[in-house]
């Protein structure tokens, strides 16, 4: 494959090359040109985050009273399992990758992504994966119903649905993984002359370290749902106890991955907060250099902590200690990173237009999901609490209310950048306060629901869990509209918003606002020179 | 950027994906690699010590309660026949006591199964001491051969008194290339 696209290699007259790229679909389906493989990115994760929202308010519904009255149980745990599945692998990494495609090369000043075909390949690729993945549904026996962490022994005995979602996480992850090798190289070998390391912007350095964790682990993911695979139709007995395997170890394979993987979801959204916060608080970000070594330490530890999620399977006392300190350890690293957040705004000039607003609630509610995740780590309290709400509430916020609402404050930011208009702000601003509100609503009675016992993956509950339930749907419902109200806000701005100028937002200080708005088709070709 | 630089560029990045292309292709090794690696934990560690007599220390047997013991027997993909010949046995923690299972190989052709056995509740398996049984081995069978084959045991008087039932399942796998 090419590892300079030819749009660049005829670099020479560039100016006169602006216009000479396919118009209509064919433009999208060949495309090699980062902005719009962002683009793309972008709109695929939109599109599976409704699908996959869509299941989540079959789930609230079907909980809203105890006792079964709109869905059969078979057919709730395939939502429950692949609505966890979609929005993991079709929205939150996605929409990360989308960002990091259309901003990586424009914050360090590189004329586009270092392998473009493999780039176009990379996003082409996850269509497919996503129809793989829902048309799971239609195969005999539904879709899969083993959770989205597919643990055996139910995921070996389950139907067909089954073997078309290993094949659609072998299909995302192979994405994933040529995602990341791009990544890495555009970032380690097209930087502008004069951006060091220690001068690259926080997003970038984020997601060099995430790229670097994908290609670690996507590949362990891959060979734990090729045993799966072989231990369904080939014969072996990897996860088989009656064949001389163990469904433990599956455990241990998928959560080495798995934890890696929650960072993954959340170290992208750390860079856009740290983007954001600076340049409406304008001030330059507090401990900038601090925040690149939180981020490089978080990412080593959560290579050690992955039976964490595992304290009830019979592990030894030593082996819950260990993995249990470890655990509180994480939250050193991520506590500098609040911190320098705080005082970044710490007697800063600040604005409260939409992307700070998404910023600052990430920070809030991404603070309780750390703490709810200190609590979980206790082994104690985790064995009172495991496979309970109180988990379900734990990882909302962290990933809707962490990972999300930072996309969100990211979107806002860099829309006038990349379609040269504005939103609507007071509209941004009441998608921000309706996201905020009901969120709270749905995940925070989750959390008084878990202790009182109420288990995770079931349609029916005991009566008494019934209020608190009642609530999270009405919640979750208010929540789904909110998401209506932010594709309504986009298409406007897209449409009918007001030109946007080069630099919207006066505290940015980052290369993209040297360019005009929106961004040219091309840019860089000649590399800026960073002091 | 003259041309020399584009190609520069174009082969340090080429060089870069083949190094980041190597570290998928490792880990990807290492997902099974932790297979053995799981498997010498245990047996290091002795928490999946399932085929090798079990050491009893306490032989008193308390004879203030009986232990209902339940015997069940499966197959997996294996047309063999295989049943414990006393199915329910009352017994004193630390008793010796020997069950007898039969095994039939149905087809015409030898075979190699080896059994795996499973308790229920799982807390009991820690007390269920066998110190002779035919799970400790593969066990070979000629065409329709049938064959009785015992289990040696006792149970750990440290039993906690709650359990009174326990149910010992085993199944039996082929093991092929034999």
């Amino acid at each position: 494959m090419s590892s300079i696209p030819h749009d660049h290699a005829a670099g020479h007259d560039v100016g006169h090359e602006h216009a000479h790229h396919p118009s209509g679909i064919t433009r999208w389906i060949t495309t090699t040109n980062h902005k719009d493989i962002g683009t793309l990115y972008l709109w695929f994760s939109f599109i599976m985050f409704l699908v996959g929202g869509v299941m989540a308010l079959a789930i609230r519904a079907e909980l809203f009273q105890p006792g079964l009255q709109l869905v059969e149980p078979e057919f709730f745990n395939q939502l429950n399992t692949v609505h966890g599945l979609i929005m993991i692998f079709g929205a939150i990494m996605p929409a990360a990758v989308g960002f990091a495609n259309w901003q990586v090369p424009l914050m360090i000043g590189a004329p586009d992504m270092a392998f473009a075909r493999m780039n176009n390949w990379s996003f082409w690729l996850l269509p497919f994966a996503g129809v793989l993945l829902l048309g799971s549904f239609l195969a005999p026996g539904g879709a899969p119903s083993a959770g989205w962490s597919l643990y055996p022994p139910l995921s070996v005995q389950t139907g067909m649905g089954m073997d078309m979602t290993i094949f659609a996480v072998h299909i995302m992850g192979a994405s994933s993984i040529m995602g990341s090798i791009n990544i890495i190289t555009t970032i380690l070998n097209m930087r502008a002359p004069g951006m060091t390391m220690m001068k690259m912007p926080l997003f970038v350095w984020t997601w060099l370290i995430t790229a670097y964790l994908l290609i670690a682990v996507m590949p362990v993911l891959a060979g734990a749902v090729t045993m799966l695979l072989t231990d369904r139709h080939f014969g072996t007995s990897f996860f088989n106890a009656a064949g001389g395997g163990d469904p433990v170890l599956f455990q241990h394979v998928f959560w080495f991955f798995g934890h890696p993987e929650v960072y993954i979801m959340i170290l992208p959204s750390f860079g856009i907060v740290s983007t954001i916060i600076p340049a409406f608080a304008r001030k330059p970000l507090f401990g900038y250099a601090s925040m690149v070594y939180a981020t490089a330490s978080i990412a080593i530890l959560s290579f050690m902590v992955w039976a964490h999620h595992m304290f009830t399977v019979g592990m030894a006392a030593a082996g819950q200690v260990f993995f249990m300190y470890v655990t509180l350890l994480i939250a050193l690293p991520t506590a500098v990173k609040v911190l320098n957040w705080v005082a970044t705004m710490w007697k800063g000039s600040m604005i409260f237009e939409a992307p700070m607003l998404f910023a600052i609630g990430f920070i809030f509610m991404f603070t309780v999901g750390g703490f709810t995740g200190l609590v979980l780590s206790l082994v104690p309290v985790d064995i009172a609490l495991h496979d309970t709400y109180y988990v379900v509430a734990h990882f909302h916020y962290v990933l809707v209310a962490g990972s999300l609402f930072a996309f969100f404050g990211g979107i806002y930011y860099w829309l006038p950048k990349w379609c040269g208009r504005m939103y609507d702000e007071t509209l941004g601003e009441w998608h921000f306060w309706t996201s905020f509100v009901f969120f709270n609503i749905t995940f925070f009675p989750m959390h008084f629901l878990g202790l009182a016992g109420m288990p995770r993956r079931v349609p029916d509950y005991a009566t008494q869990f019934t209020d608190w339930n009642m609530v999270a749907s009405i919640g979750a419902f208010g929540f789904g509209l909110s998401q209506a109200l932010f594709l309504y806000i986009v298409l406007k701005c897209i449409m009918f918003g007001a030109p946007a100028p080069a630099r919207p937002w006066e505290g940015s200080d980052t290369l993209e606002w040297t360019l005009p708005s929106p961004a040219p088709y091309h840019t860089f070709e000649t590399p800026p020179q960073v002091r | 950027m003259n041309h020399t630089g584009f190609d520069d560029l174009r082969q340090s990045n080429r060089t870069l994906l083949f190094k980041l292309g190597f570290v998928v292709v490792v880990m990807f090794g290492f997902g099974f690699a932790l297979v053995p690696f799981y498997d010498q934990i245990c047996k290091v560690t002795g928490l999946r010590d399932i085929d090798s007599p079990d050491r009893v220390e306490n032989s008193q047997v308390d004879r203030s309660r009986t232990v209902r013991l339940e015997f069940d027997a499966n197959v997996r993909k294996l047309p063999w026949t295989f049943r414990p010949l006393a199915p329910v046995v009352s017994v004193h923690p630390g008793e010796v006591t020997q069950v007898v299972y039969e095994v039939e190989n149905t087809t015409d052709r030898p075979m190699t199964g080896q059994a795996i056995p499973s308790y229920g509740p799982q807390l009991a398996a820690e007390y269920f001491k066998k110190l002779d049984c035919f799970c400790f081995a593969k066990q070979s069978f000629g065409p329709h051969e049938k064959r009785q084959m015992p289990v040696v045991f006792v149970i750990d008087p440290r039993l906690p008194r709650d359990l009174n039932t326990i149910s010992l399942s085993y199944t039996f796998f082929e093991v092929e290339g034999n």
